[in-house]
């Protein structure tokens, strides 16, 4: 049994083994990968940069814990930046496990504005994050078509009170809000087909700028609708928290882990083309076999 | 952090580990972890629909009625319409009552389909064919502002999107066999779909080594971190019992498969012999 003929009988574990081994290493090594913008992350950015103080965003954290790693980071970045900018924000949950994620995600990152912070060389003063004034927090509601479409017409006909149990009318936020028309954009991080719910029954039946952040697996799959104008720009996934992190001064666990995503690619990469060449080999080797 | 939370993170590692080990066998850590992600979900979908659902949306808008009027007299008494509904889906328990469940399912069914159609049709169907036959922008051929092949706006992205599309659908139009110019052009289309299949594959590669760096980040900040870290104001001896105690469970299950692994290729190689 020659190297190809053991290549092409190598043992799974032994690649899972060994992209651990690198994962574990270059996450423990200490050095920066540049980070490219890519257009469709910087729009993004530019869009919610651009937004007068005072504005509502509406970040819709659509996804379960299963997706926490890719799209975490974009909830914190985006969300500290909108508050930085002493940006209102509207945050909803439509997936069915992440409401209380989203509740933590939202506590540390108004724990984390308290502290005085340099963003892009500008030193930003901390301050008090308040739920009802600075953000309100509408939870859970199942079928995330109807609530879409619901929260079009009146933000209280699906959420009559917010996640903690307020009134909406009660909250300072949210008086003369009334729905999507007093919103500047919605940001939809989503790890499953809320996207399109988002799309379909949201932006298409109401018009709003709609701002994606994707898991990876998801991306590729969502690029025809920014072509088309239906979407204002995506974020796809670890690299794309990591590109927002780089725009927004804000170095976080994205841009930290694209380190080892640079040493996990090549892994990858390598056996891939090691694969291929020992599949051509051995049926090279076979195709003369069966001449003779 | 506190010793009760430590308590909870370690429990998270090992749930974490339980769930990669996965990766080397199928075994009872892994099983364990398996169906408690199951059951914590649906335990927890169960409660969150209750409060931010039935509660809210039901029980709190009826509340000013009364219970012996079937809430029939509050002033939102039209709330009980929806409830009825509801409840009329659990007779699909019942053999004999089981058709009356189909009256929610229909009104249900009837009302996602007549709002999915046409947005649907606007939204997917006819916007991205609105996007895909633009006139193709000779004058930003190469990009807006010079030569620039992320422009999803060039005059190139459109004249690709336009022949990719169209050569795509050839390759799964089979009334007509796939020879000459039409055999081309859906050999083309394979290579467009082959494109874009490698674009999702490296994105979903991205999206399983970021799966597994967040667990390394956890692990390592959260839970290592937190074990050693002496300048806890909560710090004693117990945040590194746990530790080790954890420690010394994988050591040892790792010694145990290592010992299994040795013994069988032994008893195989003696069995050749």
């Amino acid at each position: 049994m020659n190297f190809f003929d053991k290549l092409m009988k190598l043992d799974r574990r032994w690649v899972f083994l060994f992209l651990v081994v690198v994962c574990v290493a270059t996450y423990m090594t200490e050095f920066e990968v540049p980070i490219l913008v890519e257009p469709e992350t910087q729009v993004i950015f530019d869009f919610v940069d651009e937004l007068e103080p005072g504005e509502i965003v509406l970040i819709a954290i659509d996804y379960d814990p299963n997706n926490l790693a890719e799209l975490h980071p974009m909830t914190y970045a985006m969300a500290e930046h909108c508050w930085r900018k002493k940006l209102r924000i509207i945050f909803t949950s439509l997936s069915q496990n992440g409401p209380g994620m989203a509740d933590q995600a939202i506590r540390d990152i108004s724990d984390s504005l308290m502290q005085d912070t340099e963003y892009n060389g500008v030193m930003y003063e901390g301050r008090e994050i308040v739920s009802g004034v600075d953000y309100c927090f509408l939870g859970y509601k199942p079928y995330y078509a109807l609530v879409i479409l619901a929260m079009g017409q009146d933000f209280r006909l699906p959420f009559p009170a917010d996640y903690y149990g307020t009134p909406l009318d009660s909250l300072p936020m949210m008086q003369g809000v009334i729905n999507y028309d007093q919103v500047a954009c919605v940001v939809d991080l989503s790890g499953g087909n809320i996207t399109d719910a988002w799309i379909s029954y949201g932006q298409g039946r109401f018009g709003f700028p709609l701002l994606l952040g994707l898991t990876g697996v998801m991306t590729a799959q969502y690029y025809p609708f920014l072509g088309s104008g239906q979407v204002v720009g995506i974020m796809g996934g670890l690299l794309g928290a990591a590109q927002y992190e780089k725009m927004a001064g804000n170095p976080g666990l994205a841009m930290d882990g694209m380190r080892v995503q640079l040493y996990a690619h090549m892994v990858i990469i390598l056996f891939i083309i090691m694969g291929n060449v020992g599949f051509f080999v051995s049926r090279r080797k076979q195709k003369q076999a069966e001449r003779r | 952090m506190d010793f009760t939370t430590f308590c909870w993170t370690t429990f998270a590692a090992f749930v974490t580990l339980a769930t990669f080990s996965f990766l080397y066998k199928d075994n009872p850590f892994y099983k364990f972890a398996e169906h408690l992600v199951v059951g914590v979900s649906a335990g927890y979908f169960v409660i969150i629909l209750w409060h931010q659902g039935l509660v809210t949306n039901l029980f709190q808008r009826l509340a000013d009625g009364d219970a012996y009027f079937l809430w029939l007299n509050s002033d939102r008494w039209w709330y009980v319409i929806p409830a009825l509904l509801g409840v009329m889906m659990w007779t699909r328990f019942s053999k004999q009552y089981s058709w009356v469940s189909r009256w929610p399912m229909g009104l249900y069914i009837g009302i996602a389909t007549g709002i999915a159609i046409p947005l649907e049709m606007s939204n997917r169907v006819n916007k991205q064919l609105y996007a895909m036959m633009v006139q193709v922008d000779w004058s930003n051929f190469f990009g807006h502002g010079g030569f620039n092949l992320l422009d999803v706006n060039s005059g190139l992205s459109q004249l690709i999107v336009f022949t990719g599309a169209v050569s795509a659908l050839v390759y799964f139009f089979f009334s007509k066999a796939h020879t000459g110019i039409f055999g081309g052009v859906a050999k083309f289309g394979i290579w467009i779909l082959m494109i874009g299949f490698g674009a999702s594959f490296g994105f979903t590669v991205m999206a399983r080594i970021s799966l597994f760096i967040q667990r390394v980040q956890f692990i390592d900040q959260s839970w290592i971190h937190n074990a050693m870290d002496t300048t806890n104001e909560n710090y004693f001896w117990g945040f590194q019992a746990v530790f080790w105690i954890m420690i010394l469970l994988i050591v040892g299950y790792i010694v145990k498969e290592l010992m299994q692994f040795f013994g069988s290729k032994g008893r195989a190689e003696s069995a050749g012999q």
